[in-house]
């Protein structure tokens, strides 16, 4: 069944998008994109170390991953547009995943902040893709200032606590004019399939997988999950009842 | 004179440019991007672009993440 991932023009076969985030190692990273079957991964912009610590643009040019860079740690408008800007620069794509968080113990967004980096972003000629939280407001008004996508959480990042507010990312999804990409808190393979079930276009998620005792089959599990779940949303439940109804003639 | 570069501050000798800088640090030759006093320098300028005393150079790379 041809159903491509379409945002800004751009075609995915693939409707995962899988982050680089706490692989142990990039051997281990390579493995579970791959069985992710991800066409688009998130990376960090940081300063260069003595560390050195790179390798991945290497590993994603090789499997043919496009590089979506994030302006992960950005606590300002001001902070995330010049990240954006230098990741612009250094990795020669004009897609961002826009990040502005307000503490470190929740990591959630700062709404003030990531309106006006989106707006500034947008005017900039940035194809921006705001991690933004479960509101369908504020996923209107990013939306309303130009935003390719966007990217409400499931829950905090990193908890794997799932979708806490499915009604929120449905009604989001309900009024969308481009596509939402659950973003965070995805922990298992049934969260990325809800996501999709209520109408998402998409599941971003790292944690879940690069954490996972096993990377490797938990982004093949992931790969599935969001495969189902966009069969099933496409597909059209049943309506839930209260009593049961037969499904074998009476006798 | 001194510069700030990476969050360190260090000796420079008058007249280096951002892309002595890009060397100082050990970064690789593709995947970079520099910032002088909080604004992009673009990769055609680093060579004309002259780190003045005080300022404040960030060099980039993309790392895992997200």
């Amino acid at each position: 069944m041809d159903d491509p991932l379409i945002i800004a023009g751009r075609e995915f076969r693939s409707r995962l998008i899988t982050g680089t985030g706490g692989a142990a190692n990039l051997s281990v990273l390579e493995r579970a994109l791959v069985a992710s079957g991800t066409e688009l991964t998130t990376v960090a912009m940081r300063r260069v170390d003595a560390a050195g610590r790179t390798g991945v643009l290497e590993l994603l040019r090789r499997l043919g991953i496009e590089v979506l860079p994030n302006t992960a740690g950005c606590r300002t408008s001001a902070e995330a547009v010049l990240t954006a800007q230098l990741a612009r620069e250094a990795l020669e794509t004009n897609w961002v995943k826009l990040e502005v968080v307000f503490d470190e113990e929740t990591l959630l967004p700062d709404p003030v902040e990531l309106l006006d980096a989106a707006e500034r972003l947008v005017a900039d000629g940035f194809v921006v893709l705001p991690y933004t939280n479960d509101d369908p407001v504020l996923a209107r008004k990013l939306e309303d200032v130009g935003c390719a996508a966007v990217m409400p959480l499931g829950s905090p990042i990193g908890t794997g606590l799932g979708i806490r507010n499915p009604h929120n990312i449905e009604l989001i999804t309900a009024r969308a004019g481009v596509p939402v990409v659950l973003d965070a808190g995805i922990g298992t393979a049934s969260d990325a399939a809800l996501a999709m079930e209520l109408g998402c276009s998409a599941v971003l998620l790292a944690t879940a997988v690069t954490r996972a005792q096993d990377p490797e089959r938990m982004g093949a599990a992931m790969r599935c999950a969001v495969e189902g779940g966009r069969l099933a949303r496409l597909a059209g439940r049943i309506p839930r009842r209260f009593w049961a109804q037969a499904s074998s003639p009476g006798l | 004179m001194k510069a700030q570069v990476n969050g360190t501050f260090r000796d420079l000798a008058d007249g280096t440019s951002v892309a002595a800088v890009v060397s100082l640090v050990g970064a690789p030759s593709s995947g970079v991007a520099v910032a002088l006093d909080g604004a992009v320098v673009p990769r055609a300028l680093w060579e004309k672009t002259i780190v003045p005393d005080g300022g404040v150079v960030e060099v980039l790379t993309a790392v895992q993440g997200g």
